[in-house]
């Protein structure tokens, strides 16, 4: 930091020749070469696989299996997808995330922005440490409590008459245990959105006799949807990408979600002993193309969402 | 100062009005809070009581038949003498260092490329949120067919290029298997990576590279003397929640191995322990051993934080 504000008073030197080279149009372009070959290798590595998830998609079955593989379809077909889509297991299993991850996020969003408010715009001791609580609940490791929460779903007596229901092989089990990783996240964010909100919007609306939850629902909560639509997102693609659970709490293949009847997946031939990749590349772009496509246009929030708490520590 | 009599009464009034209302805002908030408080109370943290009160007993997924008893710290030694718990462990600890180096690497690296300005920026970052947003299960699949020993694309194009005399079975020999699973969590996680620390270069002041440049500091000097040392509290943010995320690893094991004996992660053991044998105690005791590991990182991360500050 010295070093640095010190140089600033010295006085530039001369231009070197190296210098001078550089800012030539020919120079420029060969010194700007290597960096462009950088960004092409970057681009490529990140999207490589998912493009060969898409060729592998639009490729027939049978030429699937063709050597030497082809690294574009020849005959790009619409089977896989067709096949695909008309199949119930994964129809089902669609639907089954849908529930589970919308269920989990409007729950967490509910909860959260309450409790968002309580920490975002209150002064009250052990806030901090809830705040703590929460942070060090994001990091979680969910394994952790897997034995209690399977032994928990299969019903136990917890008090008096109450019994806890029996949640095991139900979409109710990943639900409850979702809850886990969303709710501490999605009230870490949100109170950082609460907390940016100028504080005489309020008081205004105070000295108009609004009440606390007046203000929170008619003048905090409008402002920060845009917040909510993020960290909604955010929680929503955790809970459908999660697997752990998942495979450990459901039994039947009526109740699957999508990772789980991705990794289980038996094509329309119904030969267990043969991946059917055509058909499967097919379901993992119907999977990632929405989440994909909700990523990029929410890029720009997501970012500042997801590095919101990195940067400030 | 000579009338110190008359305003004493007034402010305290006003503190009592004002510790009133604190009473009230305080209340109100505790109210506001109790769901989420009630929630992770119920979701996390009678769970991990339970989960510790578990491994101190031999329970059973289908108890009932025998009744469960407490067996003190059988599970525990159990576990410490089990060869498959060491393997598991040693695999995790492999896993992480190699993944969370690749990761940082490769990430301080996209992140100082796409921090230059330079047309398609904006592509390039959009770009980097594709392997994040795909589900681990997904990539893990896509990678499986990729690394397919036949038909795969990488065994392809590595024997047309002659980087590979032959074709490899990438997941089934165990001498390439742990390579493969760490490609795949260094592709999805990487641009991650990267996305975090460019958050972190993007506060550095510019002015700061300014100054350098005009003082004749080399581009390597200044990454040593200005851009590493700002952007610390990024760098070890990143890498203790990559570290912790690698130590928990389950999904692209899961997927590329299944239950096979010599990949079991510290995970993937714990959960076949649970729901493949029904042995919750065993799992349990596992899972606590797991957590204190995960502890020890988090307190050797946070020192290290701690001195670096001082």
């Amino acid at each position: 930091m010295t070093t640095a504000a010190e140089s600033a008073r010295t006085v530039s030197r001369p231009v070197s020749r190296a210098v001078r080279m550089r800012r030539s149009p020919i120079g420029r372009f060969v010194w700007k070469l290597p960096f462009w070959i950088l960004i092409a290798l970057i681009f490529i590595y990140a999207l490589f696989p998912f493009y060969w998830a898409l060729r592998s998609a639009f490729t027939p079955e049978a030429q699937l299996f063709d050597t030497p593989i082809q690294y574009f379809p020849h005959h790009p077909t619409l089977q896989n997808f067709r096949d695909v889509l008309s199949s119930d297991f994964f129809r089902r299993a669609l639907l089954n995330s849908t529930i589970v991850a919308g269920s989990v996020t409007l729950i967490s969003l509910a909860v959260g922005s309450v409790a968002a408010y309580a920490l975002g715009r209150f002064k009250f001791r052990g806030k901090s440490s809830i705040l703590y609580l929460m942070l060090s609940m994001t990091i979680f490791p969910q394994i952790a409590i897997l034995g209690a929460l399977y032994t928990m779903f299969t019903g136990f007596h917890v008090v008096g008459p109450i019994d806890f229901p029996k949640l095991y092989d139900t979409e109710w089990a990943l639900i409850f245990s979702y809850l886990i990783f969303t709710i501490p996240f999605t009230i870490w964010v949100l109170t950082g959105f609460m907390r940016a909100l100028p504080a005489d919007l309020e008081e205004a609306a105070y000295v108009d006799g609004a009440t606390p939850l007046q203000v929170f629902y008619k003048v905090l909560l409008p402002l920060i949807a845009p917040g909510l639509v993020t960290t909604g997102l955010l929680a929503f693609i955790a809970a459908w990408n999660e697997y752990l659970f998942a495979v450990s709490f459901i039994q039947s293949q009526n109740h699957y979600t999508v990772p789980v009847a991705i990794t289980s997946f038996v094509g329309k031939s119904g030969n267990a002993f043969q991946t059917p990749w055509g058909e499967l590349m097919a379901a993992t772009v119907v999977v990632t193309v929405p989440l994909i496509v909700a990523t990029l246009l929410l890029q720009k929030r997501i970012l500042a969402g997801l590095t919101a708490g990195a940067v400030k520590g | 100062m000579s009338s110190v009599a008359t305003p004493a009464p007034a402010p305290r009034r006003r503190r009592r009005r004002r510790t009133k209302l604190q009473r009230r805002q305080t209340k109100l908030a505790w109210l506001l809070l109790l769901p989420a408080l009630a929630i992770v109370a119920l979701v996390a943290i009678y769970p991990l009581g339970k989960t510790v009160y578990q491994s101190f007993t031999d329970q059973q997924f289908l108890a009932g038949i025998t009744p469960t008893k407490w067996v003190g710290l059988d599970n525990y030694s159990t576990i410490w003498h089990d060869p498959a718990w060491k393997h598991a462990v040693i695999l995790t600890l492999k896993f992480t260092v190699i993944t969370v180096t690749f990761e940082f690497v490769l990430g301080l690296i996209i992140a100082l490329v796409v921090n230059s300005s330079f047309k398609g920026r904006g592509v390039m970052r959009a770009v980097m949120l594709v392997p994040w947003a795909i589900p681990t299960v997904v990539a893990a699949q896509m990678w499986k067919w990729m690394l397919d020993d036949t038909f795969g694309v990488v065994n392809d194009f590595g024997v047309r290029t002659h980087v590979l005399s032959h074709s490899q079975a990438w997941i089934s020999n165990p001498s390439t298997s742990l390579g493969a699973v760490c490609a795949v969590d260094i592709w999805k996680t990487t641009p991650f990576v990267a996305l975090l620390l460019l958050a972190g270069l993007q506060v550095i002041p510019k002015d700061l590279y300014e100054a350098a440049d005009v003082d004749g500091a080399s581009k390597l000097q200044q990454f040593w003397r200005i851009t590493l040392p700002l952007l610390k509290p990024a760098i070890l943010v990143t890498l203790i929640f990559r570290t912790l995320d690698a130590l928990r690893v389950f999904d692209i094991f899961a997927v590329f191995f299944g239950n096979r004996l010599d990949t079991q992660t510290m995970a993937i053991y714990i959960q076949s322990a649970i729901v493949g044998d029904g042995n919750v105690g065993l799992g349990a005791a596992a899972s606590v051993f797991m957590f204190l590991i995960i502890a020890l990182f988090v307190v050797i991360y946070v020192t290290f934080m701690r001195v670096n500050e001082e």
